[in-house]
């Protein structure tokens, strides 16, 4: 519990735990927790686990996510815990998992993709091949996609 | 109803049941039987890019199984105007009972089967996949060599933007062909077909050298270096006219080695090839009419009689 010497707890939101060591910023980036509001959040990096070794953790005030926010952020931290936090204790533990397909979180990162015309109106859809080695192809033009590329397409 | 998008969406058995059909066909293609399987059914021909023989062969195919043909290019409709796929796609759902569709955009014609609800055949999507094509390349190649299984194959040229040869490999290995992927370096098969390929139990081997390939061969399948494809002219130029087959490159050729072609082509297959027996593109060409035929029939629900024609 060392971890939780270095921020103190919060009284309403979110914490996402054992997010593998140096993500916690591609997280916020996934979630898009840093766009456009202005709700504290607290980063910690680094600190030891004894699950996964070094670990980052995140929490985000009087913010609850939901679950399609989960599904984003089972794109790089699959083994991830989040718990929802009321009034200081937890009052919810949510699951992460990796969808067969990811339906408007990402777009297409293939230049010649039929969804790179922002005019098309079908939803954007990204197809998990395989889960372990990660493999998210599109569903439309079939190629695949890098974690890294999808993480500047999030929607 | 069923869409054709990728070689995914048919199994063996399928293939070989619709290779079937088109050969039971064939006096319907040559013209010398008349069978109005399709009479009254109405196929939307569109081709947002250049086509001669796909657009051809299915008007072909349509019209000898007494259907109709409502064509769009992008040239002269909506589509110049800025009009969406999706969009268009609704009238075409509107005006025909099954669509062709060929864009310059990958994923258009998967994209096309999720908007409406008519069958769709994907005639060739930017570099991604050309099933039709596929159907009738293994058509010609089993009316050579009496069958698809465990054939030495060797593809050639543009295998990075070349739709034929993604959509062929993936068919070929499934019928476990050794695969040679002759290419230069910088036209490489993409790096997932490649990993598709070897995830089946058969040999891939990616070489730049055609001529050692060649004596082992029992299918050549030359491709044009697509320049319309290149980002760029400088990176075309480095490599335009790399490979070019002569009859005399064939000399030491196992005897029943076919030569095939999507054609165009450039200068990449030499005219002293096509008199040689290897020669089997223009047959190729033809083929496409009875395994469009066959295609159509099947998208549409439409039975071929056993015998066609009585």
């Amino acid at each position: 519990m060392s971890e939780m010497r270095r921020v103190t707890a919060i009284c309403n939101g979110t914490v996402v735990d054992h997010i593998p060591a140096g993500k916690s910023l591609r997280v916020m980036q996934m979630l898009r927790v840093s766009v456009g509001r202005s709700n504290p959040i607290s980063l910690v990096m680094n600190v030891p686990s004894g699950k996964i070794g070094r670990k980052d953790v995140l929490k985000i005030e009087d913010r609850e996510l939901t679950q399609e926010e989960l599904d984003r952020l089972a794109l790089i931290a699959p083994n991830a815990s989040v718990a929802i936090i009321r009034n200081y204790s937890v009052a919810e533990k949510r699951q992460i998992e990796l969808g067969e397909e990811l339906v408007n979180i990402a777009r297409c990162t293939f230049w010649n993709c039929i969804t790179q015309d922002p005019r098309e109106p079908l939803p954007h859809k990204l197809r998990v091949v395989s889960k372990n080695p990660l493999e998210i192809r599109c569903s439309y033009c079939g190629r695949s996609q890098t974690i890294d590329q999808l993480a500047e397409s999030i929607i | 109803m069923s869409d054709l998008i990728t070689m995914d969406d048919l199994s063996n058995d399928e293939i070989l049941e619709i290779l079937d059909t088109a050969e039971r066909l064939l006096p319907v293609a040559n013209g010398d039987v008349y069978a109005p399987l399709l009479q009254g059914k109405v196929l939307g021909n569109l081709f947002f890019e250049n086509s001669t023989r796909t657009r051809m062969s299915f008007e072909s195919a349509m019209k000898r199984l007494g259907g109709e043909v409502v064509n769009l290019s992008s040239v002269g409709s909506s589509v110049a105007k800025g009009e969406t796929l999706y969009d268009t796609m609704q009238m075409v759902d509107g005006y025909s009972d099954i669509a062709v569709i060929r864009h310059p955009r990958q994923g258009a014609a998967q994209y096309s089967a999720d908007a409406i609800g008519i069958p769709i055949l994907n005639a060739g999507d930017g570099a991604g996949n050309h099933p039709t094509q596929t159907m009738l390349d293994l058509f010609t190649i089993r009316q050579a060599h009496g069958t698809l299984d465990g054939l030495n194959v060797v593809l050639v040229g543009d295998l990075r933007y070349g739709r034929t040869t993604h959509s062929l490999s993936h068919a070929l290995v499934r019928f476990g062909a050794k695969l040679t992927l002759v290419s230069p370096d910088s036209l490489r098969m993409p790096t997932e077909i490649v990993g598709d390929l070897q995830s089946h139990d058969t040999e891939v081997i990616e070489s730049e050298n055609l001529s050692g390939a060649i004596a082992d061969a029992d299918v050549i399948y030359m491709t044009r270096i697509q320049k319309e494809r290149f980002p760029d002219e400088d990176e075309y130029a480095k490599v335009a006219g790399i490979y070019k087959m002569t009859a005399d490159d064939l000399a030491g050729a196992k005897s029943g080695m076919i030569v095939m072609h999507p054609l165009p082509r450039v200068d990449e297959i030499d005219p002293s090839v096509d008199s040689t027996k290897h020669a089997r593109y223009f047959q190729q060409a033809f083929n496409g009419v009875p395994t469009r035929m066959a295609l159509l029939c099947r998208s549409l629900g439409v039975e071929v009689p056993k015998e066609v024609g009585e």
